[in-house]
């Protein structure tokens, strides 16, 4: 299995190759849209180069979810996501910083919860898990 | 306006690969004015045609009833000019699919030299997404040219 620092610098080459990016502009901290600028249509375009570069599958929404509260008033209200959004959140995007976001949960700031480190901790888990599966087929 | 940017297939491997042509005639319109006196083909529907070709490879895998609709070019090197009088051919290759939508690889030549190279994502979109009732895509012309292409090597047969 990769090492972190491997997969830190193939996810820095799928962002540059797939935002048009420079390298140094990707930081772990960086947010895909606020920072990189991607765009909606980038999210799958990310999904697909992980999944060529890293050679594994990745499930429709579990690392990008689509429309995670569907306009529930029970999850937002006045436009900061309540208690039980947070708790979806957790759920959802258990690799986000999601404690950071709940300091100041405005659903304005939804979109800084997908980093570049966001996306190396899904892929550590996602290939420890593909390795474990292997090694017990073996 | 028809919006054809293909000739015909000439290869058709279902969800692998396809090869269409396209003959660059002095006629066409986009000629006229691009450019006057020195005319070339524009890479903008160079692109269209690679598009195309792509956009019916990946929607022969969903049986044409997904909606497949040109969503990022994420890259594209041009090596040369196209005239008229040439011929054009668009290699695809189907490089992922998935159910949000599919990636392509595109190659464009000439009888002389490699033209443009291409990676194309389309998505899949629902009508309802866009607010129509129905699909939109593959409702004609697009899905006959594959049809037709079909028809001709069944005739050879």
């Amino acid at each position: 299995m990769p090492s972190k620092q491997e997969i830190y610098e193939k996810v820095v080459a799928t962002l540059v190759d797939s935002l048009n990016v420079e390298p140094e502009e990707i930081r772990p901290d960086a947010t895909l849209q606020g920072d990189l600028g991607a765009e909606s249509i980038d999210f799958l375009d990310i999904v697909f180069r992980l999944e060529r570069g890293f050679g594994i599958k990745i499930p429709r929404g579990e690392l990008f979810p689509e429309s995670i509260f569907q306009g529930d008033p029970e999850y937002v209200q006045d436009g900061k996501v309540t208690a039980k959004g947070i708790e979806l959140l957790r759920q959802k995007l258990p690799f986000a910083d999601v404690d950071s976001f709940a300091k100041d949960p405005q659903l304005s700031r939804i979109s800084e919860l997908f980093t570049v480190e966001m996306i190396c901790r899904y892929l550590e888990q996602r290939l420890q898990t593909e390795e474990a599966a292997a090694s017990s087929v073996r | 306006m028809r919006w054809i940017w293909i000739d015909c297939f000439v290869e058709f491997e279902p969800g692998r690969r396809a090869k269409a042509i396209k003959n660059l005639s002095q006629a066409e319109d986009c000629f006229r004015d691009h450019l006057p006196g020195y005319p070339i083909f524009p890479v903008s529907l160079l692109l269209e045609g690679l598009a195309q070709t792509g956009g019916i490879l990946v929607g022969e895998v969903g049986n044409f009833q997904r909606n497949v609709v040109l969503a990022k070019i994420s890259s594209v090197q041009v090596h040369a000019e196209a005239y008229p009088g040439q011929q054009l051919e668009y290699e695809v290759e189907l490089l992922d699919y998935r159910e949000e939508g599919a990636t392509v690889r595109g190659i464009a030549r000439t009888e002389a030299q490699i033209v443009a190279e291409a990676e194309i994502m389309f998505a899949h979109v629902r009508p309802d997404q866009i607010g129509l009732h129905e699909n939109f895509v593959f409702t004609g012309e697009l899905k006959k040219l594959l049809g037709f292409t079909r028809w001709q090597q069944a005739s050879k047969q």
